[in-house]
């Protein structure tokens, strides 16, 4: 039971912090069609900034204002990098994104080092949120969930309840049919990009002092959030919300359960399993790392548009 | 003339459509482009509102320039355009459809709203909170219509509008269109059925391998057989 509950919670709380990043992924992806490789460089930058702009003016002010400078850099990239090669296609934009992720990694290598940071958490927020079954639950766990929470509610009020939020929705679906109604499409890409870019920084101060802040924070998470938006589907904001969760708590449980397929054998009566070896006496808990792929697999097998992907 | 247009050249990648289109038209009148399929009609139409950057000519609208610029202030400054196939939005409302395509209006030309538009389609009154991908093609089409009026265009066009759908659905937007043309709007349109652009246009342009190759009334074109043949009838 104390496994299950806490499983579940750090499950929670982890797909929350999955959304952060996935969720400016999956909007650009909608507008402009393109797979953003940097877009956790971003969320690297916002821990790298979040330590910084912190040790001048403390935590509170940093998590402002480091998601405002990503959102900054984010501006400049689009409108200096990849406005200009977007009439040469896609691909020529993802190798822009492709390269962007390797001159970030070495930058932060080249100003920070090639090792982790000692990132602390604030003092004010490093404390016992509840006793659960005789173990201290981390407060900063429940933060990280509610930063995201707080933000979804925001992304969505923005988007059903604003007139951009309208124009940014239309053109997810039709971009050329927004600008022809006499939209400024152009200025609304800049304007998504540089958010998502600030929302996987927000995702990068809040995460940078609870996990490692470190050179491999880009790769670790890049891989999970793109199987994150393919698994909501492209583009859609409420599947990556459902997706992230369903990894987060998947990943989350499978780390600590040592079933394994001659178990599941044993269950339906045939014992003995385990004496065949090999892929029947692995554990789930060592191939954990691959369970977002087999959900992925799965979803593209069975509802390749993702879970709340429309087929367009 | 409200809008002139003069050798304009366009294409799409390598592949070059215009060769050089010419025409004009003046307020309150109606002129279609004919032709066969793939003669350059809608990009003609793409060219001129800025979807398709012209190569080289010039779109001048009530005087002022607008090849090249981009089409969201070529939309503004009052051209607006229906696309062929009614791209609504079909994961908005009917309602956000039409406030998607309102702009503020155009000094000294009375502006549409939305209550006129519910006014005079009460179906789309009836459907406001739908999503606009549940709507009938015919429900579609008149939505798309009403979404680029919004913008309270001086000039519109309208890229086959009565492509698919049902007969008496198609006298109900020839009646539309008409009544564009009534309150002082330009429209130009592209239409396969040629009975019907010839009943409603003041002038035809047949268009052939990217250029205007014949323009006149509806009539002469109706005496004119040989014109007919050689660029509209299919073999």
């Amino acid at each position: 039971m104390d496994f299950f509950v806490v499983s579940l919670l750090n499950g929670l709380s982890y797909g929350l912090l999955l959304f952060m990043v996935s969720a400016g992924l999956t909007l650009v992806f909608g507008m402009m069609g393109v797979l953003n490789f940097a877009h956790s460089s971003f969320y690297m930058l916002g821990a790298y900034f979040g330590y910084s702009v912190g040790r001048l003016t403390g935590f509170w002010p940093a998590l402002i204002v480091a998601p405002l400078g990503i959102a900054f850099l984010g501006a400049l990239i689009e409108r200096y990098l990849l406005r200009p090669v977007h009439r040469h296609g896609h691909a020529h934009e993802l190798l822009v994104t492709f390269g962007l992720v390797f001159i970030i990694d070495e930058l932060v290598k080249l100003l920070y080092g090639n090792y982790p940071l000692k990132n602390p958490m604030p003092v004010e927020l490093s404390f016992s949120a509840f006793r659960l079954f005789g173990l201290d639950y981390p407060f900063y766990r429940v933060f990280i969930a509610l930063v995201a929470i707080v933000m979804f509610g925001a992304i969505l009020a923005l988007s059903r309840f604003t007139r951009v939020g309208l124009i940014v929705r239309a053109a997810v679906r039709r971009p050329h049919m927004v600008e022809a109604l006499g939209h400024n499409v152009p200025m609304v890409f800049l304007g998504v990009f540089a958010g998502g870019a600030a929302l996987a920084g927000l995702a990068g101060v809040v995460a940078g002092v609870f996990y490692p802040t470190g050179p491999s924070m880009a790769q670790e998470l890049g891989v999970i959030v793109f199987v994150v938006v393919v698994v909501g589907g492209l583009g859609s904001l409420e599947g990556a919300f459902v997706a992230s969760l369903l990894i987060g708590i998947f990943s989350s449980f499978a780390v600590g359960v040592n079933w394994t397929l001659a178990d599941a054998f044993a269950l339906v009566g045939v014992a003995g399993a385990d004496l065949w070896g090999g892929a029947f006496t692995v554990k789930l808990s060592t191939v954990a790392g691959a369970i977002p792929f087999v959900l992925m697999f799965l979803v593209l097998l069975l509802r390749p548009a993702g879970l709340l992907g429309e087929r367009q | 003339m409200i809008l002139e247009v003069r050798d304009l050249h366009a294409g799409y990648g390598r592949s070059r459509i215009l060769h050089g289109v010419s025409f004009a038209i003046d307020k309150g009148e109606i002129v279609s482009l004919v032709g066969r399929n793939g003669s350059g009609r809608s990009t003609t139409m793409k060219a001129i509102v800025g979807l398709v950057r012209p190569d080289s000519g010039s779109v001048r609208l009530d005087g002022a320039e607008q090849a090249g610029r981009n089409a969201y202030e070529i939309v503004r400054d009052g051209i607006a355009y229906v696309p062929e196939e009614r791209r609504v939005f079909d994961n908005l409302s009917v309602h956000e459809n039409l406030v998607l395509g309102c702009q503020s209006p155009r000094h000294g030309i009375a502006a549409w709203t939305i209550d006129r538009m519910y006014a005079y389609f009460p179906r789309l009154l009836e459907r406001r909170g739908m999503k606009a991908g549940s709507l009938s093609g015919g429900e579609q089409q008149m939505l798309t219509i009403c979404r680029s009026l919004l913008g309270n265009p001086r000039v519109i066009l309208i890229d086959e509008p009565t492509e698919g759908l049902a007969p008496h659905i198609v006298a109900r937007v020839v009646e539309v269109v008409q009544d564009i043309r009534k309150n002082g709007v330009a429209v130009i349109l592209v239409e396969q059925k040629l009975t019907i652009a010839l009943r409603i246009s003041d002038r035809v342009n047949v268009v052939g391998h990217g250029q205007i190759v014949w323009s006149g009334t509806p009539a002469a074109l109706r005496e004119d057989a040989d014109i007919r043949r050689r660029w509209l009838e299919v073999a």
